[in-house]
């Protein structure tokens, strides 16, 4: 699979602050999903523009981290997200 | 005494509001109780407003708008809006009649997600189990408006004997229907489905096919239908586990007439009593009465459960289940292979499936 697909967060899915638990969490169908922060660095740079490559590239910049390192994470973690459609690639 | 401690018990997750017990429909295989709450005894929207707000301010992230049909209640607008001002995540649980154009507008900018029930593929099929003529072309309709706008939409499709051999045809009208997700959801012998067991348990062969069709589709449709299955516990050698994640760990339930249950069934259960929003918080309900705490933990299991290492998957099983097949609330969820009452399962297996059903269903009606 390629990492030029553009993933989006559909309709029907959102982020929230759960300030009882202290979290951020994913909420979707059905689904609560507890987010950490690499979670969150992550789904914050889903933007509807940017490929999943350009996700990966963006963090290694904004976190100081090696490309080889990161983009591995983007995509396992949105293409979950994906199975259970929770994201969508445009 | 089981523990109390705040410490130990989690905040719920999700709350499933059952606004009405009134429907158009009458399917015979509904979640509701046995007796149910007339008009003149519903909550107020002022009530179920509260609650709302209670239940986030406890933790609850998601909310179920159900029933009965929720859409029967005419302030429903008002209590979806007040719902996600509450800051919840607000799913409609429905069978589409009721609802129009007008009325789905009304709902979107509060409505997060549409769950729509499936009594059939066919009208032939759905307006005989839904007792209502002409419910399932109303339904399409209505599923052709929540399409255009864009609405995220599960399909609930519940099956039993009679649409269990329509799965493949199913899945193709979720598909065609633009939902996101399918819940093939094979009936719960509680309530109504339990008065209608022998006219609903599926054959061993159909749930066999069936888990075979579903295990194809979740690879075929990977990415452009999520789909959840309910297997058919009877056929099962463990139980499911009670609520997800056990009795009173994350989801609460309220009942039209305010009652906080602990899940849909819980009222079957004649040694517990059950409070009202009227007569105690949420948060007092959740953390603190005896019914909320009846089944948590392990301290109530028999120690057939206690001393099994599936004690942490299942939690023994459904305690409305061992209710009804072994009159014990406290006992093995009596679909475990292990139990002492399994011979009660296969014995009612024997005499819905192999000696036939009843000649009729008897529906659901208020
Ligand atoms: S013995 Fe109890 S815990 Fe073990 S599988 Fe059966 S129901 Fe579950």
């Amino acid at each position: 699979m390629t990492t030029d697909r553009i993933p989006v967060i559909p309709r029907g899915v959102r982020r929230h602050h759960d300030a009882v638990r202290g979290r951020e969490v994913l909420l979707g169908p059905e689904r609560a999903l507890m987010l950490d922060d690499t979670a969150v660095a992550i789904l914050a740079a889903v933007d509807g523009t940017r490929s999943l490559g350009d996700i990966a590239g963006h963090l290694s910049a904004a976190y100081n981290a090696p490309r080889d390192v990161i983009e591995p994470d983007v995509v396992a973690f949105l293409d979950g997200l994906a199975d259970q459609m929770l994201i969508a690639y445009a | 005494m089981p523990d109390t401690s705040h410490t130990l018990i989690q905040p719920p997750i999700a709350m499933l509001a059952e606004l009405t017990h009134r429907c158009p429909l009458a399917c015979p295989y509904c979640s509701n109780p046995l007796e149910m709450t007339q008009k003149g005894a519903e909550l107020d929207t002022d009530t179920w407003l509260r609650a709302f707000r209670e239940a986030a301010e406890m933790g609850v992230l998601q909310i179920h708008l159900s029933g009965g049909e929720p859409v029967s209640r005419r302030d429903i607008v008002d209590l979806a809006r007040g719902a996600r001002e509450a800051g919840l995540y607000v799913n409609l649980i429905t069978s589409g009649i009721g609802l129009t154009e007008k009325r789905l507008q009304a709902l979107e900018p509060f409505v997060d997600h549409i769950q729509l029930s499936l009594q059939g593929i066919t009208a032939a099929v759905a307006d005989r189990i839904g007792g209502y003529d002409g419910g399932f072309d109303r339904k399409m309709h209505v599923a052709e408006l929540i399409g255009q706008m864009g609405f995220p939409l599960t399909l609930n499709a519940v099956m039993h004997r009679h649409n269990l051999d329509d799965l493949p045809a199913t899945l193709d009208m979720a598909l065609r229907l633009g939902a996101r997700r399918i819940e093939i959801a094979c009936v719960q012998f509680q309530g109504w489905a339990l008065k209608n067991r022998a006219m609903l348990q599926p054959s061993r062969d159909q749930v066999n096919e069936a888990k075979r069709i579903v295990a194809e589709a979740r690879k075929a449709l990977k990415g452009r239908l999520a789909i959840d299955f309910v297997p058919p516990d009877y056929y099962a050698d463990y139980p499911k586990a009670c609520m997800g994640g056990g009795w009173g760990s994350t989801g609460l339930n309220i009942a039209p007439d305010g009652k906080v249950l602990p899940c849909h069934a819980a009222e079957t259960i004649p040694s517990l009593t059950f409070q009202t929003i009227a007569e105690a918080s949420l948060r007092d309900i959740w953390y603190d009465s005896p019914a909320f705490n009846a089944f948590r933990g392990t301290d109530w299991m028999p120690d057939l459960c206690k001393t099994c290492d599936r004690r942490d998957i299942d939690f023994g099983g459904c305690r409305c289940q061992a209710m009804a097949i072994a009159g014990d609330p406290a006992a093995t969820d009596p679909v475990c292979r292990k139990s002492p009452h399994r011979a009660l399962v296969d014995a009612a297996l024997d005499i819905d499936v192999v000696d036939g059903p009843q000649p009729e269903f008897i529906y659901r009606r208020l």
